[in-house]
């Protein structure tokens, strides 16, 4: 019993720890204003930790409580709030599918992520505009997806060998 | 699967998905037109076009009191005013090849190029 409130008790501050790294990223200036969406996706870093360190139904949990949590912080409605969650269900799904694979390493499964991040966002604006032309930022959204998938993955990776026997106790 | 192996594929990974994507856009760049319209779409429905040629300012006004300004000058199109809390649209450089959009997310706003007015009305094509 005890063991399960200290898991409860730190997923609570990993999933702070992810709101702050939400807050950072909106803080910062944009990286491009020529093609909208293009963002670090620094909250994933703790999204992967929990899925390679604690498993699926958790990420889930964390996942979208931050995306919640956001909406109301930054004042999203229910048509912002549909492109968060697309983009956090359809990136934890083929995460957790391609870990299960085991073809990649953590930076492979966060370039998988990063990409079907945005790839889920552009599906739901495609299906709420009508408009397939929207896929077009997909081409330039997969680039800078693999980019900040790298840089992701290898922070992740990092954070969870480094965290190893911290866990462990958990 | 040895991690040395792994990190091959995710080496392997990134570099299709580069090459891949980089072709696209590089085909995109080859084949892109100049559009003669642009389309003004609210919630998925076309409710207005304006022909690039001449250059005007609107206020694209959504349901929920959400604007948007749309300006055509020198046959680009660009929003120069929103309403709505991320700006986004307004950042968005400007457009004038055929399949470019500008899209306002929180308004449902959606500027696209097109070839012709869809109605094909004789008094836009140019």
């Amino acid at each position: 019993m005890r063991k399960k409130t200290r898991k409860v008790a730190l997923l609570g501050v990993l999933t702070s720890v992810a709101l702050v790294l939400s807050y950072l990223e909106v803080m910062l200036p944009p990286i491009s204003t020529a093609v909208p969406g293009i963002k670090m996706g620094l909250p994933n870093i703790i999204i992967i930790f929990v899925l390679y360190k604690f498993g699926l139904k958790e990420a889930v949990t964390v996942s979208l409580i931050r995306v919640f949590i956001v909406a109301l912080i930054f004042g999203g409605n229910i048509m912002t709030l549909s492109y968060s969650v697309a983009g956090a269900v359809l990136s934890l799904a083929l995460m957790t599918i391609f870990k299960k694979l085991n073809l990649f390493s953590i930076v492979g499964v966060s370039i998988i992520g990063g990409i079907s991040h945005n790839l889920g966002q552009i599906l739901v604006a495609i299906f709420l505009f009508d408009t397939i032309q929207i896929g077009y930022y997909m081409i330039v959204l997969s680039i800078t997806g693999t980019i900040a998938g790298v840089v992701i993955g290898i922070i992740s990776s990092v954070l969870v060998k480094k965290l190893e026997k911290f866990v462990k106790n958990f | 699967m040895s991690n040395k192996r792994k990190i091959k594929n995710d080496i392997i990974l990134a570099v299709i998905v580069i090459a891949i994507a980089a072709t696209g856009l590089l085909l995109l760049n080859i084949f892109k037109t100049e559009g003669a319209v642009a389309i003004v779409k609210i919630d998925g429905k076309e409710t207005a076009s304006y022909p690039l040629s001449v250059n005007t300012e609107v206020v694209i006004e959504t349901g929920d009191s959400g604007k948007n300004t749309l300006v055509i000058e020198d046959g680009k199109a660009f929003v120069k005013n929103a309403t709505c809390p991320d700006k986004i649209c307004e950042g968005h450089s400007k457009i004038s090849y055929v399949g470019e959009t500008i899209v306002c997310l929180p308004h449902k706003v959606v500027i696209e190029i097109v070839v012709y007015n869809s109605d094909n009305e004789l008094d836009v094509v140019i």
